[in-house]
């Protein structure tokens, strides 16, 4: 199902734990890219013949896939775009540029990906506004005390991470919003990770704004999803003007497209777009199937293990089930660099991310120059995360 | 004291008896022990070489017209080849150092055995050892 993980890496079978940075590609989503690359090449939503219309077809089916997988009232609400990145840019941008005026207060969190994070900064920057940041406590978890006094009648808008891609804790972020909505603030969650592992429903959650990225799901890169309520993203000017996002254009003046062309300014990555469809179909296929629990006895196995290993220091352990900690482990082992432990993994055939997770004030909160992460994904196995395991405990011995 | 190209001919027919990646590591690993006089005080950013995941300190004086290169890095296998690297060019003239083409390092294959970002950092551990000698032919 997934090609990519047949191969060998110095002779030895691939152990990919880098899923939190990027999953395999399923098969169904190659075959994807294959067919519409192949049979259906053309641009999209321009022309009448036959080619742009099945390229146009893959690409609108993708977003039909989207919005039930997230139960977005309508498809309006999906908007396209590079990735994760790529949205919460555009939000800070355009939601800079409708609602924020100098001396207004923008709230991030301590534990954001650099994504979710200097976007935010920049508009501020801009703006003259000001960033608030809502702390984490010394186990990494939000201070949601905190949350009531960094509020204030000058917040215009809240960005906080469903899951952070360091520590894996599922943020409550339902509480956060309803927290903020009383005071008439939206919410902006980055889904890059929590999309991966929660089940996510817009509307129950009530988040004012979703991104996630498909190339973590599954599907190929270049697949951002912005998920926006109608209201805001009706509000809000365009982000990049072009062919596409117009209805009319004169040099006096030029409308926009409606939602989501609006959003959407030139040649769209279709070809990859419409492997979202299949990426999806197959998300929903392990929900409803019996692997989630053999899926979640990995998880329980390599958070048991990390947590009671008496070398390892873990990031991110759950204060009540591991229900609300989805598989990234992000550890350090004292005395021993992050990046001389990755290197002899590789060697092994173990692919482990190390250094800072694109999240420099978290580490700088942790005390740490960066850490050793491994992500699973539902391909992975129980003898994987022995083997892991295994290899760690010879790498540690290497250097002690 | 041997020529240059003696010394890195004895680096790279060291490294041709490891047939495995690991036992390379091993040895670059020992190599970064034994590196060990660099003082705390001269951890500064100016002395810092960029482009490395780790941090790699690079501090060097003169032995009358010599370059005496000391190092230290937070990762000790960067600090082997750190090590490595001034095992070969300290202690010998600007000219000297520029005289080499530096291919030693893909002789042993550790360019290639590097990540990108890794092979980056070696990159610039060998651009500041090049800039250091050229500032002061």
């Amino acid at each position: 199902m997934f090609p990519a993980l047949s191969r060998k890496v110095y002779g030895k079978n691939i152990v990919y734990f880098d899923n939190a940075a990027t999953t395999q590609r399923v098969k169904s989503v190659l075959d994807k890219w294959n067919e519409v690359s192949i049979h259906s090449n053309a641009n999209i939503h321009r022309a009448v013949h036959r080619l742009s219309d099945e390229a146009t077809r893959a690409y609108e089916e993708a977003r039909d896939a989207v919005r039930s997988f997230i139960n977005a009232e309508s498809r309006e609400e999906i908007v396209f775009t590079s990735g994760t990145t790529a949205a919460v840019n555009l939000v800070a941008f355009c939601f800079g540029e409708a609602f924020i005026e100098e001396g207004d207060e923008v709230v991030v969190t301590e534990a954001e990906h650099h994504s979710n994070l200097v976007p935010w900064q920049m508009m501020c920057k801009r703006k003259k506004a000001f960033l608030r940041v809502l702390p984490i406590n010394d186990d990494g978890h939000l201070v949601l005390d905190k949350l009531d006094s960094i509020l204030s009648p000058r917040t215009k808008i809240m960005a906080v991470t469903h899951v952070s891609n360091v520590l894996g804790i599922v943020n409550p972020v339902k509480g956060i919003i309803a927290k903020c909505h009383d005071r008439g603030i939206p919410v902006f969650v980055d889904g890059a990770q929590g999309i991966v592992h929660c089940k996510v429903d817009v509307r129950e959650m009530d988040c004012d704004f979703y991104a996630f990225s498909g190339h973590k799901l599954y599907a190929a890169t270049g697949t951002g999803v912005l998920y926006g309520k109608k209201k805001w993203l009706d509000a809000m000017p365009p982000y990049m003007g072009g062919g596409e996002m117009v209805g009319n254009v004169s040099f006096a003046e030029t409308t926009y497209a409606p939602l989501p062309l609006k959003y959407e300014a030139g040649t769209q990555n279709f070809a990859s777009i419409a492997t979202l469809k299949p990426a999806i179909e197959f998300v929903k296929l392990l929900n409803n199937n019996k692997l989630t629990k053999y899926t979640d006895s990995v998880k329980e196995y390599m958070l048991n293990t990390l947590a009671l290993h008496s070398k390892v220091r873990l990031y991110g352990v759950p204060q009540g089930t591991s229900k609300d900690k989805i598989p990234v482990f992000s550890f350090s082992v004292d005395g021993v660099h992050h990046e001389d432990l990755a290197l002899v993994l590789d060697k092994m055939g173990i692919a482990v991310r190390s250094g800072q997770m694109c999240a420099e004030p978290l580490m700088e909160r942790l005390g740490l120059t960066g850490v050793l992460r491994a992500s699973l994904a539902p391909y992975n196995t129980l003898e994987e995360v022995e083997y892991f395991v295994k290899c760690l405990n010879i790498a540690i011995g290497m250097f002690a | 004291m041997e020529t240059l190209k003696e010394a890195e001919n004895a680096i790279v027919e060291e490294f041709s008896m490891y047939d495995e990646w690991l036992d390379k590591y091993e040895y670059l690993i020992e190599l970064g022990k034994s590196l060990t006089d660099y003082p705390e005080s001269e951890k500064t950013d100016d002395k810092l070489i960029k482009g490395c995941q780790s941090r790699v300190w690079l501090d060097y004086k003169f032995d009358n017209d010599k370059i005496v290169f000391s190092a230290d890095s937070d990762a000790i296998i960067t600090k082997g080849i750190i090590s490595l690297l001034i095992g070969l060019y300290s202690g010998r003239t600007p000219a000297e150092i520029l005289s080499s083409d530096f291919s030693v390092v893909e002789k042993i294959g550790l360019r290639e055995n590097l990540s990108p970002t890794r092979a980056n950092g070696l990159v610039s551990m060998i651009a500041k050892i090049k800039e250091i000698a050229a500032e002061n032919v």
